[in-house]
């Protein structure tokens, strides 16, 4: 299984959670479905023309249906968002496999469980809706919730027993690492250049390599540059996990998240970053460090608010071997490879488990806060939207690609705040990708359907799609795909004592053949091939020739034989071995020897030997040998 | 035979090692020490080569640790003798290892006035060589040879390298530690069956007593001389061991609420502690476990020391460097606490012939100093052994994990070696080598040897039974340098050859007056009662086919009462049809069926 990521765009269709009771959101109207009827009216609430699930937030799980995940031996994982989903998958499937990833993607992606499972079980709900995913119900209900895909299979949040059960199967793994699988095949980790630990994944054979490429990234940002060398020669290429907003330039889009923070500051407004607790942030903080004194905002106060605020900031300085090379040099000095180490001791950037505690007494405003959800349906960031929503002064401004912002927005307007939209996605866009498939040239590449078209949105925009040769295949969610390559070789090891008794036979210049005819051992998918066991000697005194009486155990197979008999070299040959009448015949297709003593025929054409011998059974033995001997190769 | 081209591969300029880079033929390996560091500051490299470039007869060079005894030839070897290739190392020697470097030069240089070494700048042109490595990751140096570094415990960033070409490969462990101590983990391999382990040997025949005496022991020390008001030097090296007895008395005083102060000399390792806090991922399970919320290396109590502190009166606990109190800080207060009783020295480790720590460890009460001044020694003076080598046991425990097919030990005394050699070599039955310096030592391996099957064959061989062994039949096409086996008719399809079909026909007479198809059937009869695992089919056209072997009867020409038997078969089915025409001629039995 490539991945395990959690859809949690299914929560924009819940209310959010507020820590502290919200009138405004306790007010919400009831839901009145076009008949007039009022049944749900305690499930579905409607804020400014939007209806929303007045529930715990639940999540829309990966495909489980397809197949019986207990069937799954192995899980990669590719990035530490991309493992958001697992404890659904160990905990509740059967799985019983390993799952494979690198250490940042375990240590960051456990923070992301973390804060998530804190978050909503602070939170306690006493309502579960459930009225509203009844199919029946479902289809009265208004767009988007309406059309919502399997609402049935939605999931609240895991606890963290669960997390750590889940963590505690992962295998930790380093980058160029090898890891054999049951001895067929081997999987690699390679840096995707995405974030912490992030990954691309080779899956090889000895004969076929199938590259996973997901969430990969050719900026420079703080991780490891993306290893593009080691992904040449791929049979497929399977390409996911690119970037959510083609057209959003990252590197501009930083530029105006500073502008926009800055003249909201200046003017007196708090401004609100609703991030993820890793990733993106680290390189914020970074862009921070150096815009805040030009920019004047030396005396505004950062705050990063999360449970897990402090371990991000902390790991972040651990994981030298992973960042990029002007980081992993500043350790060699040794020094914090990232700046927010010295925003943290210049107390320019504090940071805060929750809002509650320190921070109450710390707060002044203005103020720019990190905290999550992106979302804004549960976290910290649900108190501040409702805090600062009425006043024209304060920004909000959006940098995760994961959710649209309108949509994470829908259930606190009307809203007087300010919101900029400032997407940073630093995954491959549509030019980069045709330059890293021109580069490392796959033979086939495979990839999600929405990628082989123009987004609908811009149905006029050609480049915004994947374009190489041969085309790409694409599939759809539940869709089978047979991946287009034949196996025809595998690895077997030769003992060197079989070696040893090989007779090779030059058949054409600079190419041997020899016959083999070993044991085959096989064992967890690896053969080797041994000498054969001596055949059980034939009882000691008994004449040569005479064949044993026991029925012959096996049947060994013996050669194909191959190439022509010189007639004349035969017939020498059997008269030094005292056949002393050998006449022979010419026919049209070759020759006939007579043995008229050993009453034996012996037909002799092209491609074919025929001994016909009447009664005398003991000769025909050497006869066969010395025929095989003439007779050139056997194969 | 396949030329056999020979790759060296020089380790820490301790040891040479050549191994093969074809995957056939002899495997030859050479080890050698260099003679003692008291006669030769470097090794002699001429041994890898007298004339011609280092970098043509090297494919890499790999450090294990950051140890000066392991990497403080480099610079000289890199930039003196020159060499040009890659130097591999882990991430967090690469970050230590030069700032050890330029202590040492300065040490050498500036303070004892030797000429002819490396400088400063061939240390950072030395740097600039190596290719930092991850734990587990394969680093492909060539297209043949690959190294995989594996955690050694020892000190920050210790390594043992795995090296590989095509199916030979030797493990060379550098300094190894198999218990985990307060800061780092226990050295890990897995099973990969190298050809060769070159493992030190440092305790061969030592089994420690348990680490938590060792400890108490210490403490106990500590924490009584300091209630007497005493003063306790620790001289250290500034990376390794410091670190494990700063956690060590930290977590104590904690624990104990004592209030005396602990310093540690300035410079050197104050910056140390800080790589240990940026490396925290190489230090043991519990202290990353703990990092956010305490980092074990950010110390309470522990405090820079300034050199006017060693006059203030009252207890205190001083860590000073060097660890041999050859020169140095450590040497100055040492110097100072000397005379008082109260005192106590704590030597933490190993010392060197010829320095002061060697001297008062052997009991020498007054010691000669600069300018003829005699210091008396009235300071109380304690040994103790915190260095993390593997002990026998350890060792034992690394060649089970590791299952060598042969062990070479180096770095150790000879007698000591040579009784964990006849260890080694009874509990598992490997070749052990213990060379002395200089002395080659050859071991040859036996390798099988990879080709590539056809699918289509070895399927054809494994349907039934996978896990049964069988045998099999095929053709090994060996083409350049490229060994495939195949069905013999695919073999000869590929080749363009014809297959020349050899038949041998036997005519085998019996005595049975009944009807040809009579006759038939009762043949047909017998052989299915005989050849019951075989296919034994009585076709329409009156013939009987075993297997693919044909067998028609005619009636004899002139004699009405005896049959002709016509066997025929190919070459392929010898023995089937040799047992059938024998088989036949014995007549068929007399029964009335």
């Amino acid at each position: 299984m490539l991945d395990c990521g959690l859809d949690m765009t299914s929560t924009l269709n819940f209310l959010p959670l507020p820590l502290v009771q919200s009138p405004r959101l306790s007010k919400l109207p009831g839901l009145v479905l076009k008949d007039g009827s009022t049944f749900l009216d305690k499930e579905l609430k409607e804020c400014s023309g939007h209806v929303f699930v007045d529930s715990v937030p639940e999540f829309c799980l990966p495909e489980t249906e397809l197949l019986d995940l207990s069937t799954v031996d192995v899980i990669l994982i590719s990035n530490y968002h991309c493992m958001m989903a697992l404890p659904y998958i160990t905990e509740y499937t059967g799985f019983t496999g390993t799952v494979y990833a690198t250490e940042p993607t375990v240590q960051i992606g456990r923070l992301l469980m973390e804060e998530l499972v804190n978050s909503i079980e602070r939170v306690p709900k006493a309502q579960s809706a459930s009225m509203w995913k009844n199919k029946e119900v479902q289809r009265l209900l208004p767009a988007p919730l309406k059309d919502a895909v399997e609402v049935s299979m939605w999931r609240k949040c895991y606890t963290m027993p669960e997390v750590n059960a889940a963590l505690s199967k992962i295998q930790l793994v380093g980058y160029s690492q090898k890891i054999e699988l049951f001895g067929a095949v081997q999987v690699t980790p390679l840096s995707s250049g995405y974030a912490l630990g992030s990954s691309n994944w080779i899956i090889q054979s000895h004969y076929e390599k199938v590259s996973y490429v997901s969430g990969s990234s050719l900026l420079t940002t703080h991780p490891q540059p993306m290893d593009q060398a080691s992904l040449k020669n791929s049979d497929v290429l399977i390409l996911t996990g690119l970037t959510q907003i083609p057209t959003a330039n990252p590197d501009g889009m930083v530029g105006e998240f500073c502008s926009n923070l800055a003249m909201t500051v200046r003017n007196g407004g708090n401004v609100l970053v609703p991030c993820y607790p890793s990733g993106v942030i680290y390189d914020l903080l970074e862009c921070l460090y150096q815009y805040i004194d030009s920019a004047g905002l030396s005396n505004v106060p950062f705050y990063f608010i999360s449970p897990v605020a402090n371990s991000s900031l902390e790991f972040s300085q651990i994981f030298a071997e992973w960042l990029c090379h002007n980081k992993q040099t500043k350790v060699y000095l040794p020094e914090p490879p990232f700046p927010h180490a010295e925003l943290i001791q210049t107390n320019k950037l504090k940071h805060y488990p929750s809002i509650h505690g320190d921070f109450s007494n710390d707060f002044k405003q203005p103020c720019v806060i990190f905290t999550g959800h992106p979302s804004l349906r549960f976290g910290d960031v649900v108190h501040f939207m409702e805090l600062w929503g009425k006043s024209s002064l304060n920004t909000v401004i959006f940098t995760e690609p994961d959710f649209s912002y309108l949509d994470a927005l829908a259930p606190y307007q009307p809203l007087a705040m300010k919101c900029v939209y400032c997407p940073i996605d630093t995954r491959l866009n549509f030019i980069q990708v045709s330059k890293l498939l021109k580069e490392v040239q796959p033979l086939h590449v495979v990839c999600p359907e929405q990628y082989t078209q123009p987004p609908p949105s811009q149905s006029h925009r050609t480049d915004l799609m994947i374009d190489c040769q041969p085309p790409p295949m694409s599939y759809r969610r539940a869709e089978v795909l047979t991946l287009p390559y034949k196996r025809r070789y595998e690895k077997i090891e030769i003992m060197p004592e079989l070696a040893d008794s090989l007779v090779p036979l030059e058949i054409k210049p600079g190419i041997s053949l020899a016959t083999v005819s070993a044991m085959l051992h096989t064992k967890d998918n690896k053969h080797v091939l041994q000498l054969p066991p001596k055949p059980p000697q034939p009882p000691t005194s008994k004449k040569r020739k005479r064949v044993s009486d026991d029925v012959p155990e096996c049947k060994p197979l013996k050669p194909l034989l191959s190439g022509s008999i010189p007639v004349d070299q035969f017939v020498q040959t059997l008269e030094k071995h005292g056949f002393s009448d050998v006449k022979v015949e010419d026919t049209a297709k070759g020759h006939i020897v007579l043995l008229q003593e050993a009453e034996t025929l012996i037909q002799i054409e092209e491609d074919s030997t025929h001994i016909i011998c009447d009664n005398d059974e003991p000769l025909r033995v050497p006869e066969g040998r010395k025929v095989k001997f003439c007779c050139s190769d056997a194969v | 035979m396949l030329d056999v081209v020979y790759c060296f591969i020089l380790i820490e300029g301790q040891l040479v090692t050549e191994i093969p880079k074809s995957s056939s033929g002899h495997h030859k390996d050479a080890a050698e020490q260099t003679p003692s560091r008291l006669e030769r500051r470097f090794p002699d490299f001429s041994y890898i080569t007298q004339n011609g470039r280092l970098t043509d007869f090297l494919d890499c060079v790999i450090i294990s640790h950051f140890h000066l005894d392991h990497c403080g030839a480099l610079p000289y070897f890199s930039e003196m003798v020159g060499y040009d290739g890659p130097i591999y190392m882990t991430h967090p020697t690469k970050a230590i290892c030069p700032i050890l470097l330029e202590d040492y030069r300065k040490i050498t240089v500036d303070k004892k006035g030797e000429t002819n070494f490396f400088t400063s700048q061939m240390i950072k042109d030395c740097m600039k060589k190596v290719v930092a490595v991850h734990l587990h990751q394969t680093v492909q140096v060539d297209e043949e040879l690959e190294i995989k570094a594996y955690y050694a415990g020892h000190v920050l960033g210790a390594a043992m390298f795995q090296i590989k070409v095509g199916c030979e490969s030797v493990v060379y462990t550098g300094d190894y530690n198999m218990t985990p101590d307060r800061h780092l983990g226990a050295a890990w391999i897995d099973k990969c069956r190298p050809d060769l382990l070159i493992t030190e040997s440092t305790y061969a025949t030592t089994i420690r007593d348990s680490k938590r005496c060792r400890e108490r022991d210490f403490l106990k020390k500590v924490h009584e001389t300091v209630e007497r008001g005493g003063k306790v030097l620790i001289p250290v090296f500034a990376l390794g061991r410091a670190q494990e007895l700063c956690i060590l008395l930290e977590t104590f005083w904690e624990r104990m609420n004592l209030k005396a102060p602990i310093y540690f000399s300035t410079g050197l390792t104050e910056k140390a502690n800080h790589y240990y806090k940026l490396f925290i991922t190489w230090t043991n399970q519990k202290i990353r476990k703990t990092f956010v919320q305490r980092n074990m290396f950010e110390f309470k109590h522990i405090k820079a020391f300034d050199r006017a502190f060693a006059d203030n009166p009252g207890p205190m606990v001083v860590f000073a460097t060097p660890g041999m109190l050859h020169a140095g800080q450590s040497l100055q207060i040492f110097r100072k606490w000397a005379g008082n009783e109260k005192n106590m020295v704590i030597m933490p480790g190993y010392c060197v012939q010829g320095t002061v720590g060697h001297k008062i460890l052997s009991g020498q009460r007054k010691l000669e100093m600069e300018g003829r001044q005699i210091l008396e020694v009235k300071m109380q003076v304690e040994y103790m052994s915190f260095s993390a080598h593997a002990d026998a046991k350890g060792i034992m425990q690394l060649i089970r994990q590791a299952e060598p097919r042969n062990v070479l030990l180096v770095h150790g005394e000879a007698k000591k070696m040579e009784f964990l050699k006849q260890k080694i070599e009874q509990e598992f039955h490997v070749n052990c080598y213990m060379p002395a310096n200089g002395e080659t030592t050859t071991i040859f391996t036996n390798p099988s040897i990879p080709v590539d099957i056809s699918l289509g064959l070895l399927k054809r061989e494994t349907a039934i039974d996978a896990k049964k062994p069988k045998l099999m039949h095929g053709t090994l096409i060996m083409k350049d340098n490229s060994f495939r086996l195949v069905s013999p008719e695919q073999a000869l399809k590929e080749l363009g050859l014809a297959e020349h079909q050899l038949r041998f026909t036997c005519r085998v007479h019996i005595q049975d007056p009944r009807k040809e198809h009579e006759t038939v059937l009762r043949v047909y009869n017998h052989l299915k009662g005989v050849l019951k695992d075989y296919s034994v089919q009585h076709l329409p056209d009156g013939s009987i086919t075993v297997e693919s072997i044909l067998i028609q009867a005619t009636a004899h020409l002139e004699d009405q009462g005896t049959k002709v038997l016509l066997v025929s078969w190919t070459y392929q089915d010898e023995e089937l049809g040799s047992y059938l025409t024998s088989l036949l001629k014995k007549g068929l039995p007399q029964s009335t069926s």
